[in-house]
């Protein structure tokens, strides 16, 4: 059985302006709907205060929730249904890290006498502004050094430059590393953008094209992933970080099954010019590209169907990711490399 | 050869050990998360500077007496409130100096750090030695972790986890536990037993519209109503700073039930120096208010009647059972060397947590059949090795975890179910180069070597990479998160493993069996 044919020769590289509107399209769409919503929406391992998670037996209105949690002093939170609708499962957020004892078995009580039904479970969160400080600082270090260690390694398995993008990772790394030490807390996504851009720019002007493709690869997927969450309104999480950081190793995973391609036709034929190349990597590749992709992406529906409540949104960053990593691998990541045609040749 | 041999040998080993897994690891299992199982996480921070404060303030009343020995005359000794330093005024002179040779000699650790007066009467501000401050500090997490872990030992939790975590954090896993009201409050409870005198000679209601007097402090006795949790009164009480018997000479705490009173109530016993000290104490203060404090609140202020002797005590005040069995427990282990404060809290409901993990397991088996039916549509009968080797590739992930004894978390479930994602990539990389080059006229045996070989390269390169996330999402992830991370981590390494290797095998005794027929892929 085949789904695509082994001759197939699409022009990529020739609709690659096109492609570039679409990913700028999206992005910019991510980024405005981040700036009129301030920053992500972060859920109460970043932002800190009160998340509980109660399922109850029925389906109840979330006005008789808010009537019940307003009777312990609650007043303010938010509630909205979680997950999947069946499951009856509700989600109520609340600025306040409240400490007060014993909160499971009067949330119980109060919410059965308002809403007529009976409460199944809660769980509660509880994060005081100390811890979600660091895990917000601890999820931001983790996308960012990850970045940079995986551009030291594509740069070094495509290009052989180790020891260049070992000491360009450092010179951005070590002096992030220790502003982020001595909690310069404020403007630390500031910091990690500004990083980025810089690390960037030199992957540029050092040449480390393999590695600028795939981090910029990379950063058009996280950028999307987030701008979908925020459009929609959903928490970003921890697991929901655990997703990007999946997202990241995935696309990543796709753009280096076309540069290896392209670096190994670079080495059978050095005079075809770079667009072809390119191209022609592209399309042998698209097999497994789309193979992979689909049955990856199977099974997540799997867990976004399945999975109940918790896994639920991160399955959903994991089917954004894996469709915009596909896409970027093949229209973002691969025609960034013409850029030093030229020089390439 | 050799080199396959090699390749073989671990391959045995491997594969014997994920088919013995029962007997062989009877008793190593995978852990569940409190996400899949219930209960309660809890991150609390050790406030350390003020176990130093403690340490400044015990100082005080012995340094009050060395001074008297050496006749100086203190006339101020106090610590700054909230600080770490105290103010300490003498006369000007030999007084001074003097102090300052008692300093030297007898309190190595205590360093001057300003002085300033007069002619009349000279003061310094004098704080402990950073090394020795960082020393108590350090010192009261340990203790704290200690008397943390005494404690949820003898309150019963089947398997608890506590870690400390960073300089002064200390992590809490009690897994389903049944009652996280009375888990919180026992650890978060510093539990310091103290003997004052009521201060009869002040007034409490002038005390309280000015200021207390210096060596009191204003203490209250808060009524509960035992069923709703309410504050039906609060009792202000002058209580005299110092000190007379503290906890740490309890040798026993139960809860018992007076039948008299109708009421709960907590039977301490002293070791033999305490005894001798509650009997002195009682005989002194005859007829005199005792005030029992805990945590800076009064239990109780009965008058002393009698002399104690034998070192028994009871704590009466009003607490519910579970409140009573909570207290005991807390005034056994020992007192927190310095206060805590909750970071985090996190509980999962039992029945959410059964529900999560039915729909998690279902999700993967789901995901998984799904998987190998396309593997047999698409591939035919490779598909169907590239199955038994996926197969295997769980089964290796499952060893490989009971192994490590990792904690499954939810999330965890997830990696799982994506590291099958990652196994069948490597497959579907190897066969389609097979396909490329099979196309190109090449035979099954040439084929498939050329396609493993190629394939192999680009299979590593792009594991790597997710390896690399895998690792710094572990470095800084917690909980669940974690957990995800560690599946995520084995799986990759177990379907190199199993893709490359493994696969291979099974190839090369399809192709040898086939002869020339043509590739079934």
């Amino acid at each position: 059985m085949q789904f695509i044919k082994p001759d197939i020769n699409i022009n990529f590289i020739g609709i690659r302006k096109a492609a570039f509107t679409v990913s700028l399209i999206l992005v910019l769409v991510s980024v405005i709907s981040l700036i009129v919503h301030k920053g992500p929406r972060y859920g109460v391992d970043f932002e800190g205060g009160l998340s509980i998670q109660i399922k109850f037996q029925s389906t109840v209105s979330l006005t008789d929730i808010e009537k019940g949690i307003a009777a312990l002093g609650l007043e303010g939170a938010s509630v909205q249904s979680f997950g999947i609708p069946t499951d009856n499962e509700y989600q109520i957020r609340s600025p306040r890290s409240m400490m007060k004892e014993g909160l499971n078995d009067s949330l119980k009580l109060s919410l059965k006498e308002s809403t007529g039904v009976d409460v199944v479970d809660v769980s509660v969160d509880m994060v005081g502004p100390q811890a979600s400080k660091d895990l917000r600082e601890k999820a931001l270090f983790a996308i960012f050094f990850s970045l940079l260690l995986l551009e030291i390694y594509i740069s070094g398995r495509f290009e052989l430059k180790w020891t260049l993008s070992a000491l360009m990772a450092a010179a951005i790394g070590i002096p992030v590393y220790f502003v982020l030490q001595f909690n310069l807390g404020a403007g630390l996504t500031f910091i990690i953008l500004m990083a980025l851009v810089i690390s960037l720019a030199l992957c540029w002007y050092l040449k480390l094209k393999y590695a600028l493709g795939a981090i910029v690869a990379l950063i058009h997927d996280l950028t999307i992933t987030v701008g979908i969450f925020s459009l929609l309104n959903i928490e970003i999480t921890l697991q929901i970080v655990a997703a990007l950081l999946t997202i990241i190793g995935y696309s990543l995973n796709d753009t280096i099954i076309v540069y290896d391609r392209i670096r190994e036709n670079i080495a059978k034929d050095n005079r075809a010019p770079m667009p072809q190349i390119i191209n022609r990597s592209i399309n042998e590749t698209l097999s497994r590209t789309t193979l992979t992709s689909l049955l990856t992406l199977l099974v997540v529906i799997s867990l976004y169907v399945l999975g109940g409540s918790v896994i639920h949104h991160f399955a959903f960053a994991m089917i954004i990711g894996i469709i915009v990593g596909t896409y970027s691998s093949i229209y973002v990541a691969s025609p960034i490399l013409i850029g030093w045609k030229d020089e390439t040749n | 050869m050799v080199v396959s041999v090699i390749y073989v040998m671990p391959t045995a080993v491997m594969y014997s050990k994920g088919q013995s897994e029962p007997e062989v690891w009877p008793h190593k299992k995978i852990n569940l998360g409190l996400d899949l199982q219930g209960g309660m996480h809890l991150l609390l921070e050790v406030q350390s500077e003020k176990a130093v404060q403690n340490n400044l303030d015990a100082k005080i009343v012995e340094l009050k007496k060395k001074m008297f020995q050496s006749q100086i005359i203190p006339k101020m000794i106090k610590r700054v409130e909230s600080s770490q330093t105290l103010t300490i005024q003498t006369d000007s002179g030999e007084p001074a100096s003097k102090f300052e040779e008692l300093l030297k000699k007898e309190y190595p650790e205590l360093e001057i750090k300003s002085k300033s007066g007069d002619t009349v009467a000279t003061e310094y501000q004098v704080a402990i030695i950073k090394d020795e401050a960082e020393q108590i500090k350090k010192s009261a997490v340990d203790q704290a972790l200690e008397t943390i872990r005494n404690r949820i030992d003898q309150f019963g939790v089947s398997e608890p986890e506590i870690r400390k975590l960073g300089e002064n954090r200390i992590q809490i896993q009690l897994p389903g536990i049944k009652d996280p009201k009375g888990a919180k409050k026992l650890l978060d409870q510093t539990a310091v037993l103290n003997f004052r005198l009521v201060d009869d000679i002040h007034d409490v209601q002038q005390a309280l519209s000015s200021s207390p007097p210096p060596d009191s402090d204003i203490l209250y006795e808060t009524t509960k109503d035992l069923v709703t949790g309410a504050v039906i009164k609060k009792i202000p009480y002058l209580i005299k700073k110092e000190v007379l018997l503290t906890g740490e000479y309890l040798t026993d705490a139960r809860l018992s039930f007076d039948s008299m009173e109708n009421q709960y109530f907590v039977s301490i016993d002293f070791d033999g120096k305490g005894a001798r000290k509650f009997a002195d104490i009682t005989e002194q203060y005859l007829q005199k208010r005792l005030a029992i404090v805990l945590d800076d609140a009064v239990y109780s202020a009965p008058t002393i009647q009698s002399k104690i002797v034998g070192g028994h005590a009871r704590i009466t005040g009003n607490f519910t059972q579970e409140e009573g069995k909570v207290l005991a427990i807390a005034l056994r282990a020992g007192a927190l060397p310095a206060p805590v404060v909750t970071l985090e809290e996190r509980t999962v409901g039992p029945a959410l947590g059964l529900d999560a993990i039915k729909k998690g397991v279902i999700s993967m088996i789901v995901g998984t059949l799904v998987v190998f039916l396309f593997m047999v549509v698409y591939y035919r009968k490779s598909g169907a090795i590239a199955n038994v080797t996926l197969f295997m590739n769980i089964i290796i992930m499952a060893a490989a975890l009971a192994m490590v004894q990792a904690t499954l978390t939810l999330p965890g479930i997830a990696g799982f179910v994506l590291t099958i994602g990652m196994a069948v990539d490597a497959h579907v990389l190897i066969f389609e180069r097979i396909r490329e080059e099979l196309r190109l006229g090449l035979s099954p045996l040439a084929a498939s070597e050329k396609g493993f070989e190629r394939a192999a390269l680009t299979i590593i390169d792009s594991n790597v990479t997710t390896l690399i996330a895998a690792i710094v999402l572990y470095q800084y992830g917690t909980g669940p998160v974690k957990g995800f991370a560690v599946t995520l981590s084995i799986g990759i390494v177990a379907s190199l493993f199993t893709s490359l290797i493994v696969c291979e095998m099974f190839f090369n005794a399809m192709i040898k069996r086939l002869g020339n027929k043509p590739l079934s892929i």
